[in-house]
């Protein structure tokens, strides 16, 4: 059915159709028409400060999907810290590329400490194998599980 | 433009002042174009972990658009010379 009638905005004459909208299509347009992108950056800031540890990874931590994510979850696994935020990125590729524009860092994974960014896999592996993990940790209020092994072979 | 390790190689000495770069395609083991990097720069020194592979990023801003997997490693001249001697 189509019925003529005056654009409220511009008030110059359109013609429109009539017929029931559904509601997720309305949604998926006004998604469409605000940027996806600011959301994404939005959500990103309070995602970053949810939890002390957060990790930005492709898969998840029971099944990474990447040798380099995979080093970031048993690095992180071996000092004990099992509870951590996980996104995982390749189930949404608005936070897989939002997140890269939010750190401005190239790749995946990303880790967070306590809403800053601290680096990619290198770097933590770097830092676990220089003692700078461990006392990163420490600031955060967790204690390493390295340190309690050490404590328990003293 | 065309990546390659040379190019890296290249770009990396120039815009960091690098006295040793080594370039690794590692392509062969992942499903696109992958390199791993060690970059031995004065530069580097008093600078933390993430502040200078943000260096590096930044050196290959244009390249790591088309990269998909990229590790690095970054020491000053006296870590490198530690390291060879371990």
């Amino acid at each position: 059915m189509c019925t003529a009638g005056r654009c409220l905005r511009s008030g110059s004459a359109a013609f429109f159709l009539s017929k029931p909208v559904d509601s997720r299509v309305r949604l998926a347009s006004a998604r469409l028409l605000c940027s996806a992108s600011s959301d994404i950056q939005k959500d990103l800031g309070e995602m970053v400060k949810k939890d002390k540890v957060v990790v930005f990874m492709k898969g998840t931590p029971a099944q990474p999907m990447c040798g380099f994510s995979n080093a970031v979850v048993q690095i992180l696994r071996m000092h004990g810290v099992d509870h951590y935020g996980a996104y995982n990125v390749l189930e949404d590729q608005d936070l897989r590329q939002g997140v890269k524009d939010f750190s401005n860092w190239p790749t995946i994974p990303q880790v967070y400490f306590n809403g800053e960014f601290v680096g990619g896999c290198d770097i933590l592996l770097q830092m676990h194998q220089n003692g700078d993990l461990v006392e990163e940790l420490k600031k955060l209020g967790i204690t390493s599980a390295l340190l309690e092994a050490e404590k328990e072979s003293k | 433009m065309a990546i390659t390790t040379e190019h890296i190689r290249e770009k990396l000495t120039q815009e960091l002042a690098a006295v040793h770069v080594d370039v690794e395609d590692t392509s062969p083991n992942r499903c696109a174009a992958s390199y791993k990097v060690l970059i031995v720069s004065p530069q580097f020194e008093g600078k933390p972990l993430l502040q200078r592979h943000r260096m590096v990023n930044t050196c290959l801003a244009e390249e790591l658009k088309e990269i998909h997997a990229f590790e690095q490693k970054t020491l000053t001249p006296e870590q490198w010379e530690k390291q060879k001697s371990q």
